[in-house]
């Protein structure tokens, strides 16, 4: 069997006295347990239908639709916001995600009814803000990477990326390439990238990792071949290090005849820094939501732009909007080579809004002072934790996210979940631990450009006097944590093998008549 | 710059404290050529007001929704979107807060979702539902996977009223797929889908109310396909329907795809949006994206968590189900919380008023010379056929201020026979006098 | 009756030409509670190596591999209701499927119950 044992372990932790909840924070009971079919908290006319045109297919069966008066509602998710973590309320040293401040003028902006209210297929010209704004975008995007060409309309990061090895797969079948059958991932990718590459039908080569934490320029020679169609690199990588050899790494790739897909999640290290079309990328997605500040909602809408070398931009899918005689256009079909259509209508218009917004307040200047925090920042949290902690990857400064290993742990009871959870209860949100694969227990640390030196220095003082703590035996403090989050651990096993996915109406507790 | 806290006193201290002389060392890794070695063409940092300034320009530019009567549908509808959701998700702790793999933590989003999840099976009569997807679109080609790894077969077949982008969609994400049939538009009803069905066939897909407002037999779609061992993927673009239609479950339907804007979500040119998927209970570990689910913590107090996880790709890697890593939680927390404030009792009353209006619509307009409706049966969205192109027709009412509907030759570009056909949408937000001026405005256009 | 191992985790109980598969202790013990098994259809014909079952954990799923070529004769149903036996009882009332060897002589490259247990020392 393959030994996949890599996933994070989930042990529910010892029992423990820990009250969960506060006054200030009681239980708030489900919605059906609160509301009912009759209550509402939205007032409409009633109308009767006398000439339904429902052709008989009208609705037999009820809704069971628990609903709630304003108040009610107000309370009820009030409530419930409350038992969340957020950057508002705390630092979120999570790696690789990025959760970086979000401006509320980004917000603000994208409610303006100029945006919001405008519908994807009213006519082009009653849109001719919308487009410019597309088109003011897209530059911004272009010229920070240095690009040809972008497409904006993936609604996430793994949506860009499929877009993006759709484009290279569509460019080499236009070639008559279609015996490249092999895609070259190195070890410490993203689960995204051999997910994406499988779906289109390509088998997968892992490249090892080197012993300093990057990819080996000749590891991807020797696996370079006339069947390779790509490789999907992360740069800066999972490990938060730059890839020195990268402009090597390209050139092979394109001696190959094959294409670089360049991974861009953790653009935000390097934007207004480095342009990743001077590193010889030719497809790279951009995530909206953790380089420029689009709110992570609690799981998305993300928004995946990417951005095309000249050999991609003619398969860039639709739509995308070009200057026309009567102002900018919006091409909505395929021309010539071009993709299709990931998505209906255009895109996440919300999300480019809030970009633009970001790019716009922050200028050149800005994102370039922002990447260099984020990094200054990273940086700063290993420096001052790598006595207290272990570094696999000493030999480059770090990027934008510092990566420790859990081997300051070893000969304790405590294991890297156990520790993770220990900072729940000091007010922090746990880091990422046990990404990226290749470093056994990882525990990957980003601070992003929001936090200020006062932050990180209280978190720098409890991640040591946690490490301390750790080694000296203490083990209850971490086995039992979290203790004072609104729950404790989770039973995720029980929850897996009876899965419980929607509320059920009690048997006694009868439908309201209707 | 307001966003970034250190001062410059803090950088060259921190700088210190890493023992670096300045931040270029921290770049060392960087190749020379590569590192700060242009002069980038875009402006520097901007006050707020100003910001604002330039975004207002832009958006002034548009004509919105509500500057006058408003008819566009065909996949996106204008409905009110009561005060109160917008506020509450605009919360720090909804609008800031990650996805929710500390469910410690996170118990408010992972409550919300459990709470989703029971209105999205409740609406559409499944069992089980997903925690969304990123819209309708992509929903429909992730069904369309989901059934063939369900039926191990590989023949799918696309209904001629599935809405043209969705079709699209579902073309490039099975690109060149010879088991790929892709009916012809059926602007006039129902279609000839049933007699595509044969032992091959993973999965018949079906929108209704379709891309011209007809109501699709559902039952009879189901019965089909399960006579052959097919499955029978359901397409909803216009979720309020739901309150008025019955439940496409108690029909048959194996899985349901719906796109959720209309509840709690704006229009926002197309996105971002919202993919509701619901399926039946023994198909859950072939159904793609995040869940939630109800367990107990170390207390024995009730909590949930994400479950389920190992279909996904952090875990599956190239064995995954679907390449998706998220899902679109503040528009799933618009949708439950609309959906929330409705109940049973106001959903119903939304979907009685918007079928209301269209009825009102359509009579209106079956009384403007040189305008045939198309619709039998219809449910807040219908199809006329004009006298001449619909889309330059459409194109002078919107410089009268009315926007009428959408051409159907916008999504349809190389099918002639759609060049006079608009699709009009009515919802509860359309008023007499709006009906009005469009008929009006129609006449004298058609005249 | 004579029981093999794989360097993979997989354990084959061979009686007559019919091997019972499922995984070792130790492996059930690396992975965690298992909350599913994926078993593959009677009938089915394997070779070795191939990817026969998928067990998962909370946070991972492993495949399993087929110990030796074969054509798939049963599985364990009662898997579907309570993976959990795959931890509590690995070797008997934990088992996945059992398989008519096709090719006898693969069984003699495996390892006996010494060899494997050198292994996870």
């Amino acid at each position: 069997m393959s030994m996949n044992n890599q996933g994070r372990p989930t042990g529910i932790g010892t029992a423990g006295t820990g009250a969960s909840g506060s006054a200030l924070l009681p239980d708030e009971p489900l919605l059906f347990e609160i509301g009912d079919t009759e209550h509402s908290g939205v007032d409409l006319p009633e109308v009767t239908l006398t000439n339904d045109r429902l052709g008989g297919f009208g609705r037999n069966t009820r809704l069971d639709l628990a609903g709630l008066t304003e108040p009610e509602a107000m309370r009820h998710y009030v409530r419930l916001s409350r038992l969340n973590h957020s950057i508002d309320s705390g630092m979120y040293p999570l790696g690789s995600c990025t959760m970086k401040h979000n401006p509320r003028l980004n917000e603000k902006m994208a409610r303006l009814p100029g945006f919001a209210d405008i519908h994807p297929l009213q006519p082009v010209s009653t849109v001719q803000g919308a487009l410019e704004l597309m088109n003011q975008l897209s530059y911004w995007l272009m010229t920070l990477t240095n690009t040809a060409a972008v497409a904006l309309s993936p609604k996430a990061g793994a949506h860009g990326e499929l877009l993006g090895m759709m484009a290279i797969k569509a460019a080499q079948e236009a070639k008559g390439e279609t015996h490249r059958r092999i895609v070259l991932v190195p070890e410490s990718a993203h689960g995204t990238n051999p997910a994406t590459a499988a779906f289109l039908g390509y088998s997968v080569k892992p490249i090892p990792a080197r012993d300093d934490g990057t990819v080996d320029v000749q590891a991807v020679k020797d696996a370079l071949s006339p069947d390779v169609a790509a490789i999907m690199l992360t740069n800066p990588n999972t490990c938060g290090l730059f890839e020195p050899q990268v402009i090597e790494i390209a050139q092979a790739v394109h001696d190959a005849g094959a294409f670089f897909y360049c991974d861009g999640a953790n653009f935000n290290a390097i934007m207004g820094v480095v342009r990743p079309g001077d590193l010889g990328i030719d497809a790279m997605h951009i995530n909206l939501h953790k380089t420029f500040s689009t709110p992570h909602g609690g799981g998305g809408p993300g928004a995946g732009p990417v951005v095309l070398s000249e050999a991609l931009a003619p398969f860039a899918p639709v739509p995308f909007v070009r200057k026309g005689q009567d102002g900018l256009e919006l091409v909505e079909h395929v021309e010539g080579k071009a993709l299709g259509r990931v998505t209906a209508f255009h895109g996440q218009m919300g999300m480019y809004v809030r970009a633009l917004t970001y790019m716009l307040s922050h200028g050149a200047d800005g994102l370039a002072q922002a990447a260099e925090d984020a990094v200054l920042n990273a940086n700063y949290v290993k420096a001052r934790l790598e006595h207290a902690f272990s570094v696999p990857f000493p030999d480059y400064p770090t990027m934008h996210e510092a990566l420790f290993d859990d081997s300051f742990l070893k000969g304790t009871d405590v294991s890297t979940l156990d520790f993770a959870k220990a900072l729940i209860d000091e007010g922090f949100h746990p880091m990422t631990m046990y990404f990226p694969l290749v470093v056994h227990g990882a525990m990957l640390i980003e601070p992003t450009e929001s936090e200020s030196k006062q932050t990180l220095d209280r978190f720098c003082d409890v991640m040591a006097e946690l490490a301390t703590d750790a080694k000296s035996g203490n083990s209850a403090r971490f086995t039992a944590a979290p203790m004072k989050a609104p729950r404790r651990r989770l039973d995720e096993t029980r929850a897996a093998r009876q899965p419980i996915l929607k509320w059920e109406r009690p048997a006694d507790v009868p439908q309201a008549a209707e | 710059m307001r966003y970034l806290p250190h001062s410059a006193h803090e950088r060259a201290e921190m700088l210190g404290v890493i023992g670096a002389a300045d931040i270029e060392a921290l770049f060392s890794a960087v190749p020379k050529s590569a590192l700060k070695s242009f002069r980038l063409d875009l402006p520097d940092h901007s006050p707020e007001f100003m910001v604002e300034a330039h975004m207002r320009a832009l958006a002034n530019k548009n004509q919105a929704g509500g500057d006058g009567p408003f008819f566009v549908g065909a996949g996106a509808y204008r409905h009110h979107v009561p005060a109160t959701v917008d506020h509450l998700i605009q919360r720090s702790e909804w609008l800031t807060a990650y996805t929710p793999y500390q469910p410690e933590i996170s118990q408010g989003t992972l409550q919300m979702l459990f709470e989703f999840q029971t209105q999205v099976a409740k609406i559409t009569g499944m069992d089980v539902a997903n925690a969304s997807l990123y819209d309708g679109s992509t929903g429909t080609a992730e069904a369309v996977l989901m059934a063939r790894r369900l039926t191990r077969r590989s023949k799918i077949v696309l209904s001629g009223g599935l809405h043209p982008h969705y079709r699209d969609v579902v073309k490039a994400y099975l690109k060149d797929d010879a088991d790929l049939v892709c009916l012809s538009p059926s602007p006039e009803g129902q279609g000839d889908i049933l007699e595509h069905i044969d032992g091959n066939t993973a999965a018949i897909v079906i929108q209704t109310p379709d891309f011209y407002g007809h109501l699709r037999d559902l039952k009879g779609a189901a019965e089909a396909a399960h006579a052959q061992g097919a499955l029978l993927i359901v397409v909803v673009t216009e979720v309020v329907s739901l309150g008025l239609l019955e439940a496409p479950g108690a029909l048959g339907a194996d899985i349901v795809v719906a796109e959720g804007q209309s509840i709690g979500n704006a229009l926002n040119f197309g996105g971002p949006y919202l993919g509701l998927m619901a399926t039946r209970k023994e198909f859950i570990r072939q159904m793609p994206g995040r869940v939630c689910g109800e367990t107990v913590d170390a207390d024995g107090n009730r909590g949930f968590v994400l479950t389920l996880s190992t279909r996904e790709q952090h875990i599956r890697r190239e064995k995954a189900t679907s390449n998706i890593c998220t899902n679109s939680g503040l528009c799933a927390l618009a949708f439950s919380i609309h959906m929330g404030l409705l109940g049973e009792a106001g959903f119903v009353r939304l979907a009685r008023l918007n079928h209301a209006n269209a009825i009102r619509l359509a009579d209106a307009l079956d009384g403007v010379p040189g305008v045939t409706l198309l619709n039998q049966t219809f449910f807040n969205e219908m199809t006329i056929r004009v006298t001449q192109p619909a889309a330059g027709l459409v194109e002078r009412l919107a410089r009268r201020g009315i926007l009428a509907g959408v051409p159907a030759s916008r999504l349809l570009p190389e099918d002639p026979e759609v060049n006079n056909l608009l699709i009009l949408a009515a919802t509860e937000l359309t008023t007499e006098a709006d009906i009005a001026a469009l008929c009006t405005a129609l006449t004298e256009e058609l005249a | 009756m004579t029981t093999k191992f794989t360097p993979d985790h997989e354990y084959i109980r061979v009686e007559g030409s019919t091997g019972t598969v499922g995984i070792t202790s130790y492996a059930q013990e690396q992975l965690g509670d298992i909350v599913f098994v994926e078993l593959p259809e009677v009938g089915k014909v394997l070779k070795k190596g191939d990817e026969a079952a998928v067990v998962e954990s909370v946070k991972a799923a492993s495949e399993i591999y087929a110990p030796v070529s074969g054509t798939v004769t049963a599985v364990n149903d009662a898997l579907n209701g309570e993976p959990g036996m795959v931890n509590a009882d690995p070797e008997a009332g934990g088992w996945m499927f059992k398989i008519e060897v096709s090719e006898p002589g693969e069984l003699d490259k495996l390892l006996d119950a010494d060899g494997y247990a050198e292994l996870t020392v």
